[in-house]
C-alpha cells in the first residue's frame, strides 16, 4: 500500500523534476544586518518595551529586593522555583508563594498575585523579553494565567536584535517571546491591551552593579 | 464554522454585491488605510529591509527546492522530541486523522488558535459531523464564528465588521454577555476574555496552525497577539498542530529573517506581543501529547508549476491585501476562499484548479498594478503569476467550452491578450518593467462597467502606480 507519506514525497519529487539535481541551487544572500544598533541597547530596550505599554522600571542590583518588596506590599509574589534568593531578600514569607503542581489552572486564575520571573534574553530593537522557562522562569502556564507578570531583566541579557537573540536561545526549550502585554487589534484595528494573557506586564531592568 | 465556500458565485458577481455594500466598504477602507500607513512606518525603520526580503525569498525557494528532504528531517526531529507526525494527501484525509485523534482522547470539545490550514480543509465542519465542537479563540475568529459568517481577511478575519456590529453579534450569540455591553473596543475585548477563559482553563485538546516549522530542530512557531495562542499551546493535555507542507524553514537561525519580516508586514509592529516556539513534548510543561499533521491538499500541484510555485513562499502576512485597490473595494468574501486578496487570486486557482467558475475568474481579480509585489516580504511576483494563470486559462479555453459564468472575463482577456503567445511576451515584458497597466484593458468589464459600480478608483490607482513603478525600476 502506498502511504500518504510516500505519496506526498513522491509528488514533491515529481513536481521538482524540472530543476537540476541536488547541489545546483544558489546561495541564500544574507546581506542583512546582524544588528541595527550597537550602543545604548539597554535604553533602547526600555524605550521600545514602553512603546508597547509595558511598565519599565530601572534599578540597581542592591535595590532589586526593595522594588520587589514594594510590589509584594500590595499583593502576594508568586515565584517559580529557581528564582535567585538575593532577589527576595527581606520579603516576608507570608507574602511569597512558590509555584508547584498544587497550583492548578483554576488556582492560578483565582490568585491575586504578581508573578515574578527572570528571562533568558531581551531584544533591544523590538522591546521583547524571551523566556525559556528554565529555573527562575517557571512553566509556561505561570506567566500566562495570572493577570500581572513582572520580569526581571539584567542589563547583560539585553542584545541588540533578533539574530543575536536566537543565537543565544536553545530551541529545544519551550520559548515565549513577549513584547508588551497581551493585545488585540481585531476591532477596527484599535489596539486594546489585555485579552487572554496578563493585562499588566512590568519589566524591572537591573543595570550593572 | 458554518460558512462554506462551496457554491460561491464567481468573483465578478460576488464583487458587484460587495462593492454595493457601502458599510462594508467604509469598514474596509478605514482598516486597510490605517494598517498600510503603520506598516510603511515600521518597515522604513529597518534600512536593510530589501536585504531581509531577498533572504526571506531565497530561504523559502531553497526550502521548496529540497522540500522532500526537509520534510523528512522535520519528521525525524519531531519524533525524536516526543511528537508524532501524520501525513495527509488532501483535506478529507487530514480531517479524518484529526477527528480520530480527538476521538481517542474521549473529548467532545477542542479549542483552536487561528489556523488558515484548518479553515482551508474545513476542519470545524468535519469535527461537527463527528459530534466535536471546535471553539475559535482568536477574537476576530470568534466574532466570525458567533455570527456564522466567513472570514474576510487573513490577519483580521472580521475586518468587515465595525464596533457596533460586533456588539450586536456578541449580544445575540454570546451566552454569558453582560447586559449593558458597550461598543467600546476594551469592553468588547473584556467580554471575549471572560467568555473564553473558562474554556481555556478546562481545555483538554487544542488544535493549532503554525507560522513556521524548523526542519533542523523540529521546532514549531506561532506568532500571535492576544494570548489565546499561548493558552491553546500550553493548557491542554493534547495538542494537534496542522502544518501545510510549505511552512518549513531549514534551520533555527533562518527564523531570524522571518521574525523580522512577518510582524512588521502583518500587524505593522516591530514584534507581535507573543511568539511561542515548542519542540516536541516538554516534560512537566504544556501538552504531553503532540501530534503534527503535515498537509499537502494541492500544494504539490502548485509546486509543479514553474511560475506559480513562488506562491508557496507566502508567509500569510496579509500586506498584499491591505494595499490592493481591488480588495479594498470588494472585501475578502468575493474571493470565495480562505485566502482572499492578491495571494488568494493566485493561490486558490492553483490549489483547487480552474475548472470552477470562481477559480477561473480569480486571476482576473486584479489590475496588475504591482502594489502587492512591492510590499510582499518574500517578494512573490503576484502580477507575474496572475498573467501566467490567465495564459493557462486562455489556453484551456481553446480546448474546451467554458462554463458561462467565466465567459465575460475570459472574453475580455482573450480580446486583450490575444492568446498564449502574445501573453507570454506580455508576461516577459511585465517581469522586466511592469509596464502592463497602461496597455491592458481592465478585464472584468462585466462588473466594472456597470454604472452603479465604480471602477476601482482609477484616479488613485494611477497615482499609486506612478509612485510604485518608480521604485520597481
Ligand atoms: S503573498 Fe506576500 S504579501 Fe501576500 S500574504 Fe503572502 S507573504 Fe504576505
Amino acid at each position: 500500500m502506498i502511504t500518504a507519506r510516500n505519496e506526498v514525497l513522491g509528488r514533491i519529487r515529481a513536481a521538482l523534476a524540472d530543476l537540476p539535481a541536488d547541489g545546483a541551487d544558489s546561495e541564500v544572500p544574507r546581506k542583512y544586518r546582524r544588528a541595527h544598533h550597537d550602543t545604548g541597547l539597554v535604553d533602547l530596550f526600555a524605550e521600545r518595551a514602553a512603546d508597547y505599554r509595558a511598565v519599565v522600571r530601572h534599578t540597581l542590583p542592591d535595590e532589586l529586593p526593595a522594588v520587589l518588596h514594594a510590589a509584594a506590599r500590595v499583593r502576594t509574589l508568586l515565584v517559580p522555583p529557581g528564582v535567585p534568593e538575593k532577589w527576595l531578600r527581606g520579603i516576608e514569607p507570608g507574602r511569597l508563594l512558590l509555584d508547584g503542581p498544587a497550583l492548578t489552572p483554576a488556582v492560578l486564575d483565582a490568585v491575586d498575585a504578581v508573578v515574578v520571573t527572570g528571562c533568558a534574553v531581551a531584544i533591544a530593537e523590538t522591546g521583547t523579553v524571551v523566556l525559556d522557562h528554565g529555573p527562575g522562569q517557571g512553566r509556561r502556564m505561570l506567566s500566562l494565567v495570572p493577570d500581572h507578570h513582572l520580569v526581571v531583566v539584567c542589563a547583560d541579557q539585553v542584545v541588540a536584535d533578533v539574530p543575536e537573540a536566537l543565537a543565544r536561545l536553545d530551541p529545544r526549550r519551550p520559548l515565549t517571546f513577549v513584547s508588551g502585554p497581551s493585545a488585540t487589534s481585531d476591532i477596527e484595528l484599535t489596539r486594546v491591551e489585555g485579552v487572554h494573557g496578563p493585562r499588566d506586564l512590568e519589566i524591572v531592568l537591573v543595570s550593572h552593579g | 464554522m458554518s460558512g462554506t465556500y462551496l457554491g460561491m458565485p464567481a468573483f465578478p458577481r460576488a464583487a458587484r454585491a460587495a462593492v454595493a455594500d457601502t458599510q462594508l466598504r467604509r469598514n474596509l477602507e478605514h482598516a486597510t488605510g490605517t494598517i498600510r500607513g503603520r506598516r510603511a512606518e515600521v518597515v522604513a525603520e529597518l534600512d536593510d529591509w530589501a536585504e531581509l526580503r531577498a533572504a526571506g525569498a531565497a530561504i523559502k525557494d531553497h526550502t521548496l527546492r529540497h522540500l522532500d528532504r526537509y520534510l523528512v528531517q522535520l519528521e525525524e526531529a519531531i519524533t525524536a522530541a516526543g511528537g508524532t507526525v501524520h501525513w495527509a494527501r488532501d483535506a478529507a484525509e487530514a480531517n479524518r486523522i484529526i477527528t480520530d485523534l480527538v476521538r481517542e482522547t474521549g473529548e467532545t470539545e477542542v479549542v483552536k488558535v487561528k489556523s488558515m490550514a484548518t479553515q482551508e480543509i474545513g476542519l470545524n465542519d468535519a469535527l461537527a459531523e463527528a459530534g466535536i465542537m471546535a471553539w475559535e479563540t482568536d477574537l476576530a475568529e470568534l466574532i466570525v464564528q458567533l455570527d456564522r459568517d466567513r472570514p474576510s481577511h487573513i490577519l483580521v478575519p472580521a475586518i468587515h465588521r465595525n464596533r457596533a456590529e460586533i456588539r450586536e453579534i456578541f449580544r445575540r450569540a454570546m451566552a454569558d454577555v453582560p447586559a449593558d455591553l458597550s461598543d467600546d473596543a476594551t469592553a468588547l475585548a473584556e467580554a471575549a476574555r471572560r467568555h473564553l477563559r473558562r474554556k481555556f482553563l478546562a481545555a483538554r485538546v487544542a488544535v493549532s496552525g503554525v507560522n513556521f516549522a524548523v526542519a533542523e530542530t523540529g521546532t514549531l512557531v506561532v506568532l500571535e497577539s492576544e494570548g489565546n495562542g499561548r493558552m491553546c499551546l500550553t493548557m491542554p493535555d493534547t495538542l494537534i498542530s496542522v502544518v501545510g507542507i510549505e511552512k518549513l524553514v531549514p534551520t533555527w537561525a533562518d527564523l531570524e529573517v522571518f521574525l523580522q519580516l512577518l510582524p512588521r508586514s502583518s500587524t505593522a509592529e516591530r514584534m507581535n506581543p507573543y511568539t511561542s516556539t515548542w519542540t516536541g513534548v516538554h516534560p512537566g510543561d504544556g501538552p504531553q501529547a503532540l501530534h503534527v499533521v503535515l498537509v499537502d491538499n494541492g500544494r504539490t500541484g502548485v509546486l509543479a508549476d514553474r511560475v506559480g510555485r513562488q506562491a508557496l513562499r507566502c508567509i500569510r502576512c496579509s500586506a498584499c491585501l491591505n494595499v490592493c485597490p481591488v480588495y479594498e473595494r470588494v472585501g475578502g468574501h468575493a474571493y470565495g476562499s480562505v485566502y482572499p486578496g492578491p495571494i488568494g487570486a493566485i493561490l486558490t486557482p492553483q490549489l483547487r484548479g480552474t475548472a470552477g467558475p470562481l477559480e477561473a475568474s480569480l486571476p482576473y481579480a486584479s489590475t496588475l498594478c504591482g502594489a502587492c509585489y512591492e510590499v510582499c516580504p518574500v517578494a512573490i511576483d503576484i502580477p507575474e503569476v496572475l498573467v501566467h494563470l490567465r495564459a493557462k486559462a486562455v489556453d484551456a479555453k481553446r480546448r474546451r467550452v467554458l462554463p458561462t459564468a467565466e465567459r465575460a472575463a475570459m472574453a475580455a482577456a482573450a480580446w486583450t491578450l490575444g492568446g498564449p503567445r502574445r501573453l507570454g511576451m506580455a508576461q516577459r515584458a511585465a517581469a522586466r518593467a511592469r509596464r502592463l497597466v497602461g496597455r491592458l484593458r481592465w478585464p472584468l468589464t462585466g462588473w466594472a462597467e456597470s454604472r452603479d459600480v465604480p471602477t476601482p478608483a482609477p484616479e488613485s490607482f494611477r497615482a499609486w502606480w506612478r509612485r510604485t513603478r518608480g521604485r520597481t525600476e
